[in-house]
């Protein structure tokens, strides 16, 4: 990781957050902001082109993420609130470049991205004051960007120095959601079946809270949570951090 | 995978020993036509006779060609993941010969005239009440007992005159050394050194992808296959065969025969995306670990091979016309990636198959590509990109959920598959977009 | 069939495969322990997998071993009578009378009934040992051949405390395996066993039920 603190960095919201979970995302700028690092938003983003590299669709995603390239040109950190969509832009994009003219281009973008967990707590050193009353939560590690990110210790660093957050792990904290992106659809039972050994584990540990730096399973948890009428809700780590600790 | 934990209790020891298998197994790759050699002349040197199968058919044909030459009709088998790709069982049979399991999983599945739904427990999803009744009903002589111990003497018992009377015995390979020219096996049960030592003769089984260069290649994967297989740290017996009985022997085979399978791997190796797929050394652990094998189980797969490691070689094998679907039957959560001991990149290779089976293109190797696609999600997708590379459009579309949102309700397709176990996902009242704008924030 | 091996090699040498990174051996061969603690070790490894031990000095074993099979109530033993402690063995049955000695001095073919219906128990020597994993090296021979250790359902194991390895790498460096091996040679780590009826472990299935170890 970089060693310093940047002037500014650019913001890439992802979709998921842009369309379903906006306030992850300024919750997300707003931390970095208090940070005194400059957050530059490009107002053409869209989205990082997972869901059509992940079907095998290679050339439409490669059009799209041409487009963000773009939209990021200066040498500053790109830092993205999604552990899935880090992952895509940081490892997949040199990939799906490969043997193209924009491979290169493609390498050094991919070396500037970072997850908005990790940027916080590697990069920016940040400390929280716990200003919210007492609560418990619990946390759902996301497959991507604990496997293709390294995500595990970061969140759990940044909720740990809240100091009126219990945190309740979950029994099966590290297996998948179901989601998938397409899997979901394709194989519904299967899907079902896994975020509902999700939801059960999450109501096991009696936090009102389920936490995730991962917008796409927070849709699938809670959408799945809320079927079941069940009382636990979903929340970005991006938005809780910020909320538990922005001045009143 | 609590106990396959327990095995490996020091990350650093584990990321250590993964790396050493990785670099065995992708060095058996990158010299392969050349170990494969030096495995066929050390083996005949010592005795054994090699043969070479292309396809399924060829090595059935060749296995009962060996089967006739001494009028064998009754034969016991070791476990055997290539004998499955074979069908060799049933191929037997239609030919008259008996071909008796021997592996107590493997025995009880035949039994019931079933598959194997794990290639390393291959009666996991039986009940041991089921398995008492089907003992009870096909064993003569045999009670109804549900106690572990007393079904196992009873196959224990069937299985000894078995091994005594076999005309010949079949095995897979482990691992294969061109070093040496040596066939190891690995077991718990002792049903393979019977099958392999007794029986006049013995013909061994694997896919042209089980050679590791040396000897001394064998240990660090023997350590990481039992450990992941089973979650012990060695197996009962390591079987290391090296040619039929030798001079002034008093027992073991007089003849040993090793056919070397194709069926489809060269055509992987010939891939660089896809031949890690080839680095397998069929542990296990990769289904153990994976949320989707563990809730439906092997047979839901239909194939030979299940699981993640199921996933990439079926299609590979079969091709993607057949099994187009199979690459998707997968969250690509990574927890494959996570545990195999020879770091195959599982979830890359089944993008990649994803990829080659939505389109044919010219530069797309792998069999039957374009076999999966559909004209429906081609336009799904089509729209998809008009969607996201143009901010305007993209607005449009956005703008359009806000307002089509009430009514999406989960009437057909993946909408209504979405809304089986979960409500519809609700568009915000302003996006991020809008919030970015109101702040003020630098848009470059 | 030399046109599917020229076929199947031919298409795996028009290939030009990557260069695989060098193999780093040292995580394995860091493993290694003092001589009292190689016993301990394996000791402790095979009797978790239900081995069972006897204690013996060079001199005691022959007479240990006699005493053991009498009262485990064998009457009838296999074992190699071309071996030195296969001779000692058969010396201190002479003297007392029991068990039977049977000597597998013959091809199969002319024991094979005796073998699997009339023997009680196998004994053999054993060449080597690995403290890692608690296992024994057995190397058939003329003298020792293989199904002594493999049908009889008590296998009893003649094993000298020095000849105890640190791990399966090291006897096979050690010892020069590369160099050429017997038709077959067998690692042993305990009874025979599976977890096959409802990942319930149940020992004795195909091979030998119990594994007694003698230590000299």
């Amino acid at each position: 990781m970089t060693a310093g603190k940047p002037e500014a960095v650019y913001f890439f919201g992802t979709c998921v957050v842009d369309l379903f979970f906006p306030e992850a995302g300024l919750g997300g700028i707003e931390l970095l902001q208090r940070e005194g690092v400059r957050v530059v938003f490009p107002r053409g983003q869209t989205c990082c082109a997972q869901p059509a590299f992940n079907c095998g669709y290679h050339e439409e995603a490669r059009a799209v993420a041409r487009a963000q390239m773009a939209l990021f040109p200066k040498p500053l950190p790109v830092v993205v609130p999604s552990g899935s969509c880090a992952g895509m832009m940081k490892h997949h994009y040199p990939d799906l470049f490969e043997g193209t003219p924009e491979h290169a281009m493609a390498v050094a973008f991919a070396s500037r991205v970072h997850e908005l967990t990790q940027f916080l707590v590697d990069v920016l050193g940040v400390r929280l004051t716990d200003r919210g009353g007492k609560t418990t939560v619990t946390w759902h590690s996301s497959c991507h960007g604990l496997r293709e990110m390294g995500l595990e210790t970061e969140p759990k660093a940044l909720l740990a120095q809240l100091s009126n957050v219990t945190v309740v792990p979950l029994e099966r904290e590290r297996e998948c959601c179901g989601f998938g992106g397409t899997f979901s659809v394709r194989y519904p039972d299967i899907s079902a079946a896994m975020v509902a050994d999700k939801i059960a584990d999450v109501a096991s540990t009696g936090a009102p809270t389920v936490l995730s730096a991962d917008a796409a399973c927070l849709l699938n948890i809670g959408g799945a949570l809320e079927k079941a009428g069940a009382a636990a809700r979903p929340m970005h780590l991006a938005e809780f951090l910020w909320q538990r600790t922005r001045e009143r | 995978m609590a106990k396959r934990a327990a095995q490996f209790p020091d990350p650093a020891e584990w990321d250590a020993l993964r790396a050493l298998a990785a670099s065995i197994r992708a060095r058996t790759l990158s010299k392969l036509p050349a170990l494969l050699e030096a495995l066929e002349a050390r083996c005949s040197a010592n005795g054994i006779r090699v043969h070479w199968a292309e396809t399924v058919d060829d090595a059935n044909q060749i296995v009962l060609g060996i089967l006739r030459a001494h009028g064998a009709t009754r034969l016991v088998k070791g476990k055997s993941m290539v004998s499955e790709e074979m069908h060799l069982n049933d191929f037997l049979e239609e030919n008259g010969v008996e071909s008796l399991e021997s592996d107590l999983g493997e025995y009880i599945i035949q039994l019931d005239g079933e598959t194997p739904s794990h290639i390393i427990m291959p009666a996991i999803h039986k009940s041991r009440q089921q398995i008492a009744r089907l003992f009870g009903e096909k064993i003569r002589g045999a009670e109804y007992t549900e106690d572990v111990d007393a079904l196992t003497a009873t196959a224990r018992r069937v299985l000894r005159r078995k091994f005594f009377e076999a005309e010949a015995g079949i095995s897979g390979v482990n691992i294969a050394v061109a070093e040496t020219g040596t066939l190891l096996l690995v077991e718990n049960e002792g049903n393979g050194r019977m099958s392999t030592h007794v029986p006049p003769v013995h013909i061994a089984l694997m896919g042209i992808e089980k050679v590791v260069e040396k000897l001394e290649d064998v240990a660090p994967i023997l350590t990481v296959l039992t450990r992941s297989a089973t979650g012990q740290p060695v197996s009962t017996y390591l079987n290391l065969i090296g040619g039929p009985r030798g001079p002034g022997e008093k027992d073991g085979p007089a003849e040993v025969h090793l056919v070397i399978l194709d069926n489809g791997r060269s055509r992987i190796f010939a891939d660089e995306e896809v031949a890690a797929t080839l680095r397998c050394i069929r542990c296990g652990a990769c289904m153990n670990h994976c949320p989707v094998y563990t809730r439906v189980g092997g047979h839901a797969y239909e194939a030979v091979y299940p699981g993640p490691i199921g996933s990439i070689l079926t299609p590979q094998t079969e091709g993607l016309a057949g099994r187009h679907d199979l690459p998707h039957a997968s969250s690509l959560c990574h927890a494959c990636v996570e545990v195999c001991p020879v770091k195959i990149p599982i979830t890359q290779i089944l993008v990649t198959l994803r990829k080659e089976s939505a389109r044919a293109a010219p530069e797309f190797k792998v069999k039957g590509a374009g076999g999966g696609r559909d004209r429906l999600e081609d336009l799904a997708w089509a729209g998809w990109r008009m969607a996201h590379v143009s901010p305007l459009l993209y607005k449009a579309m956005g703008l359009s959920l806000r307002v089509l949102g009430p009514f999406l309700k989960g009437g057909a397709g993946p909408l209504r598959a979405w809304t089986q176990a979960r409500t519809m996902p609700r568009r915000a009242p302003r996006t991020l977009h809008d919030f970015a704008r109101e702040k003020g924030l630098p848009d470059a | 069939m030399p046109d599917a091996r020229e076929r199947i090699l031919g298409r795996l040498r028009a290939v030009k495969p990557s260069a695989a990174p060098a193999s780093d051996f040292s995580v394995v061969e860091a493993k290694t322990w003092s001589p009292a603690a190689r016993l301990e070790r394996l000791r402790a490894a095979m009797v978790a997998v239900r081995t069972e031990f006897l204690d013996a000095t060079a001199e005691s074993w022959p007479e240990t071993v006699r005493a053991f099979l009498v009262t485990q109530g064998a009457r009838r033993v296999a074992y190699g009578p071309g071996t030195a402690a296969g001779r000692l063995l058969a010396a201190a049955c002479a003297r007392a009378g029991a068990p039977a000695l049977v000597p597998y001095d013959r091809p199969v073919e002319a024991l094979k009934t005796t073998l699997f219906d009339d023997v009680d128990a196998g004994f053999t020597t054993v060449r080597s040992a690995i403290a890692d994993t608690g296992t024994l090296v057995l190397w058939p021979s003329p003298e020792e051949p293989r199904l002594l250790s493999l049908v009889p359902p008590l296998h009893v194991a003649l094993l000298s405390a020095a000849t105890i390895r640190d791990t399966l790498l090291s006897v096979l460096r050690d010892e020069g395996w590369a160099r050429g091996l017997p038709p077959n040679v067998v690692l042993v780590s305990g009874p025979s066993k599976t977890a096959d009826i409802e990942q319930t472990l149940a020992y004795g299935v195909h091979g030998p039920k119990r594994l007694v170890v003698v230590l000299v």
